[in-house]
This record gives structure tokens, C-alpha cells and sequence, in this order.
């Protein structure tokens, strides 16, 4: 175990080095090494200047913070994704489950579009997607509570039924545009991206998952307990509707962040878990930071494919997660039918 | 280890119809209790509110004069061990992993598996003879091998209360009386659902019997499991003696047609 948690964060690691150089603009790894090398506070001299201006600003400015972006949205994807099997005790069940995505979007149409929370500044798409999700998710969840406890069916089908309601507000927002260029960015952020990546974007979704992380981590044993049914779970230790109410508040709040500042970017919150579940097993204390460091592996990888691809044009990567996760999710089902039979 | 159960006036309801209504159960210390009845009287229900699995609407449930009910989780688990009906687990665990769960109770957040949990889980697995299979994947079980799992974690849980909900329910006749006879040399006390009324004959102190709800008998294995009364429990009549070698009840059910000695088809009161 630890040993393959070695090798994923080597990955990881040389993932930054590589993804950092490639687009549009190629820096070659060494470079990028070095650039990297000469901003560390101890090795200040020790590395000297031999690369172009150009291509210090394009790793520093704009690579770095996107990969590093890609990772922490990859791996908040993918625990959040743990997050909301254990909750639904389905591993079909995805980030975006409970209508967050769509929530997000709606808001954030309607600041792009309309310019309705300008007042926020730089930072208004983030900001109003992120209060979409909040606003979603508090309303899903207070329709769910059934005598003081959480209906987990009941949380399932309002998701659903409050992901279509703030679609059809999108379309009504986006039907209505007054401009086609804001109606444009407004899709590419929607179909999910990690193009608007800035430093300042990494701070918040960087704490929600280390935070998450650290406290999902400590309820290792809950969530495991969780998988077999409440009343085995209650029967085992484990106070049901408290970490029921706990596992709905974080994964909202991650859901929420990477959205905010991504995007919905499908598929890696139900296929990431999936995977490092054949490579490790059920137990929350591998998967958890296994299924983050491949996450974040992944997602870089497919931003890497959605900036090459159509070069000098961008995909957004969540067209390309959607297109190559769809597949995946379908054979997914179906072998899980033809297991449980 | 061994402890002592109260349960006064349990009421649960899923909808408007009460499954358990007023039940009230008396286990002592060391005491293999039964608890019989039809399909769908409240055996469940009453059991799952004893392993907290269901709050009860009303009523209580003393362990050793201690409110069950108002403990924290962790506590509970601690003293009951359940083995129930698992529905289906859609995550693949290992025999091993699925053991170990029954240490969970003992664990504070963060605290890793010591080799002492192990051992435990080692013993466990030693107990219903799963050693070789500790590394298997739970889902690729047989329903048996799944139902003895579950058996060697409420082992591992080290209670002193079992609470068992047909626990031998999916296991071929060997498995069963093997089950039985390792509870029975557990030294733990035993509340048990039971649908074979020859297993309950065999293995039981005391039985209660159960019937919409409520508590409608109890008493010795002699004095519940009467031809009449199974007749008013089930519909179906039946011969009940004494057999020679075990000294145990033996139930022998009769098809529609035949002659009975003694069966008096009466209503309970």
C-alpha cells in the first residue's frame, strides 16, 4: 500500500514536470525542471537563467497554476466521488448527483450573461457558481430531511428533480442572452474547463481538500461501515445520521468549490473511484488517498489532450472526460450487472 | 462478559400498522432466548431496535440495568453484536476486512488496526474455519461463506449480548447446527430469531413467541411449542414429542389430510 501511494505521488510529481511543458508552446521537462528549481527559496543561485522570458512566464504563469489546478480539481472530483458512493451506497453515484453542477451553472449564466453579480469583481464566476451549488444543495437537502433524518431515496430523487428545474432556468438564461460572445464563454465554462486557472483560483479548493480529506480520513472506518446498510453500520458503532449529515456537507462543499472554479467536469468523480477500487480494494483508508492522486494524474492528462487536440483552438476538458467517460461508465454498468447476478 | 436484558414496552411502527407493538422481553444472563413467530409478526423489528439499528418510538431497552438507548454508538456496539439478513453490500471488501470491521466499536477516529485487533479477527476466522479464505473477495462468496463472515465479525466484536436474526438462514443443515453449537459454547447471552422450530427446540432456554407485533407466549420450549399452539402461531398442525436421543422437542409438521392424535386447533387467547 504504501508502496503504491510512492509510485502515484512519483507520478504525480513527474506528471507536473511534463504537463507543465506541453501546449501550444512546448517547454521541454528539463527547462521546466529548472524554472521550477530556480524559484525555490533555498536553491535561489544555484540554478542559472539559460531559458527565455517567454517560457519562464508560460510555466509560471500559466502552466503551473493549471496543472496544479487540474490536480486539486481531479482529486476533489474523485473523493468527492468516494464521498457520495459511501452516502448513496452505490458506486454509480457521482459528484454532481445532488444537482450542484446544475445549480452552479444556473448562477453562473446569469452572471456571465447578465452581469448579475458583476458587484463581486474578478472573481464573480467562481463566487456565483459556487452560491448556485450552496443554494442547490441546502434546498435538496432540507426536502430530504424526513422526521429529522436524511432519506437518502428521497435525497437521490430531489437531487434529480432540482438538477432539471435549474437546467431549464439555464436555458431560459441562455435563450435569452443579449450577447453571443458572453453566450460562448458562458458554454465553455459550463461544458467545464481548467483554461481560466490563476494562482489565487488554487488557495480555496486546495484548503476545502485537504480539510475534506483530513476529516474523511478520520471517519475511515464509518464510511467503510456505511457500505454495508444503516442498520449494520448502527448495530457496528457507528452513528448513522451524523455522518450521514457530515458526508452530505462535504462532499457539497467540494462539489461546490471545483465547480466554482472548473466548471463541471463529468466522469472523473464516478470513474476515478472506480478504478483505484480495482486496484486497492473497498477500504476508505487506501482508496481515499489513493483515488486522489490518481484523480489528479487523470484530470491533468485529459487537460494536457483538450489543449493538443484542436490546437491552437481549446476543447473544454469536460467535453473530453464526457465523451471518453460515457463509454467507460456504460461498460462500467453493465459488468456490474452481470457481477451481481 | 455475559449480560442481562430488559426490554419493556418496544413499539415501532413503519407506517401507521405497529410492527412491534408493546413487546416486552426478559433475557437473563447466559440465557439462549428464542424468539418464533410467522412471517412478518415483528421479529425483526424487534431485534433491530435492540442492536440500534431502528429507534424505538416507544419503550426501553436495559443492558445490565443500563439504558441502551442513551449510549453513544460506539458504547452499544461494544456490548450487542448483531448478525442480521445483509442485504446486499455493493463494494468489495475482503473476508478478512469484513472481519475486522467488528473491532470498529474499540477504534477511536484515525486509530489504525493493532496486532492485537488482528489476532482477534485471526481467532474469528479460526473459529467458523475461514482461515483460508481471509484474502477472498466477500462478493465472490457463496451465501453460506457470506452468512459465516458475518458470524466471525459479531465474534470479533467481543460482546457480551448476540443479537441473531435468522442468522442461519442461507446455510446448508451442517452449517447450521455447527453455528449453533459455537454459539452455545460462546460465553456470551443469546437473543436469537429463529425460524426452524426444531433448531429453537434444540437450542433454546426459553422461547417467545410472536404474532402481529406482540408478545402472544412465552415460556420453555415445553411450554411453547405445543401442536396447539403452533397450530394458532402458523395454520399448520403438527406433532410435537420428545426425542429419545437429544431429550430436545422434535416437531414433525403434518400435511393437510393427515390424522393427528392430539391436535386440538384452538385460538390463543
Amino acid at each position: 500500500m504504501p508502496v503504491l501511494l510512492t509510485v502515484l505521488a512519483a507520478i504525480a510529481a513527474a506528471t507536473v514536470l511534463l504537463a507543465t511543458g506541453l501546449g501550444l508552446v512546448s517547454v521541454p521537462p528539463g527547462t521546466t525542471a529548472r524554472i521550477l528549481l530556480s524559484r525555490l527559496p533555498l536553491l535561489d543561485g544555484a540554478v542559472t537563467a539559460d531559458w527565455e522570458v517567454l517560457e519562464e512566464n508560460i510555466v509560471l504563469g500559466l502552466r503551473l497554476p493549471r496543472v496544479c489546478l487540474g490536480l486539486v480539481v481531479g482529486a476533489s472530483l474523485s473523493v468527492c466521488g468516494i464521498t457520495m458512493q459511501a452516502l448513496m451506497r452505490n458506486d454509480l453515484a457521482d459528484p454532481f448527483l445532488l444537482g450542484v453542477s446544475n445549480g452552479a451553472a444556473a448562477f453562473a449564466t446569469l452572471g456571465m450573461l447578465f452581469g448579475a453579480f458583476s458587484f463581486l469583481g474578478t472573481y464573480s464566476v467562481a463566487i456565483s457558481a459556487f452560491l448556485g451549488a450552496a443554494v442547490t444543495i441546502l434546498f435538496v437537502y432540507a426536502i430530504s430531511r424526513v422526521r429529522g433524518r436524511l432519506h437518502i431515496t428521497q435525497l437521490l430523487l430531489s437531487g434529480v428533480a432540482v438538477s432539471m428545474m435549474m437546467d431549464g432556468v439555464t436555458n431560459i438564461i441562455t435563450l435569452s442572452a443579449p450577447n453571443a460572445l458572453g453566450l460562448h464563454n458562458a458554454e465553455f465554462w459550463m461544458a467545464g474547463s481548467l483554461a481560466g486557472a490563476r494562482w489565487a483560483y488554487l488557495t480555496l479548493p486546495l484548503a476545502v481538500l485537504l480539510i475534506c480529506m483530513a476529516v474523511l480520513m478520520a471517519h475511515w472506518r464509518g464510511l467503510n461501515l456505511l457500505l454495508l446498510g444503516e442498520e449494520s453500520a448502527g448495530a457496528l458503532g457507528v452513528d448513522v445520521r451524523r455522518l450521514q449529515k457530515l458526508l452530505v456537507l462535504l462532499a457539497s462543499l467540494m462539489a461546490g468549490v471545483t465547480i466554482s472554479v472548473s466548471g463541471s467536469i463529468g466522469f472523473v468523480g464516478l470513474m476515478v473511484p472506480h478504478f483505484t477500487r480495482r486496484m486497492v480494494g473497498g477500504d476508505h483508508r487506501k482508496l481515499l488517498p489513493a483515488a486522489a492522486l490518481l484523480g489528479g494524474i487523470l484530470l491533468v492528462w485529459a487537460d494536457v489532450a483538450a489543449r493538443m487536440v484542436i490546437a491552437p483552438e481549446e476543447l473544454p476538458v469536460g467535453i473530453l472526460t464526457a465523451v471518453t467517460g460515457g463509454p467507460v461508465f456504460l461498460w462500467m454498468l453493465k459488468k456490474s450487472d452481470r457481477e451481481r447476478r | 462478559m455475559r449480560m442481562r436484558l430488559e426490554v419493556d414496552g418496544l413499539t415501532y411502527a413503519y407506517g401507521e400498522r405497529p410492527a412491534a407493538n408493546d413487546v416486552s422481553l426478559r433475557v437473563g444472563e447466559g440465557e439462549f432466548v428464542g424468539l418464533i413467530g410467522p412471517n412478518g409478526s415483528g421479529k425483526s423489528t424487534v431485534l433491530k431496535q435492540i442492536c440500534r439499528a431502528l429507534t424505538p418510538q416507544r419503550g426501553s431497552v436495559r443492558l445490565d440495568g443500563e439504558d441502551l438507548l442513551a449510549m453513544p454508538y460506539r458504547r452499544s456496539a461494544q456490548k450487542v453484536a448483531a448478525v442480521g439478513q445483509e442485504g446486499e453490500v455493493p463494494f468489495d471488501f475482503t473476508v478478512e476486512e469484513m472481519v475486522s470491521m467488528g473491532r470498529s466499536p474499540y477504534k477511536r477516529l484515525l486509530e489504525p488496526d493493532t496486532a492485537e485487533d488482528r489476532q482477534v479477527v485471526r481467532r474469528a476466522l479460526e473459529r467458523l474455519g475461514m482461515v483460508h479464505l481471509a484474502r477472498r473477495s466477500y462478493l465472490h462468496l457463496s451465501g453460506g461463506e457470506r452468512q459465516r463472515v458475518l458470524i466471525a465479525r459479531a465474534i470479533a466484536q467481543e460482546s457480551g449480548f448476540l443479537v441473531l436474526d435468522e442468522p442461519t438462514n442461507h446455510l446448508d443443515i451442517r452449517y447450521q447446527m455447527e453455528i449453533f453449537d459455537l454459539i452455545r459454547r460462546m460465553d456470551v447471552t443469546v437473543l436469537a430469531a429463529i425460524h426452524d422450530l426444531n433448531l429453537a427446540a434444540l437450542y433454546c432456554d426459553r422461547l417467545y413467541a410472536l404474532r402481529e407485533g406482540r408478545v402472544v407466549l412465552e415460556g420453555t420450549p415445553e411450554e411453547v411449542l405445543t401442536p396447539e399452539h403452533i397450530y394458532a402461531l402458523y395454520g399448520v398442525r403438527s406433532a410435537v414429542n420428545r426425542h429419545p436421543l437429544t431429550g430436545r422437542l422434535s416437531v414433525v409438521f403434518l400435511p393437510g389430510g393427515t390424522e393427528s392424535t392430539d391436535s386440538r386447533e384452538e385460538e390463543l387467547s
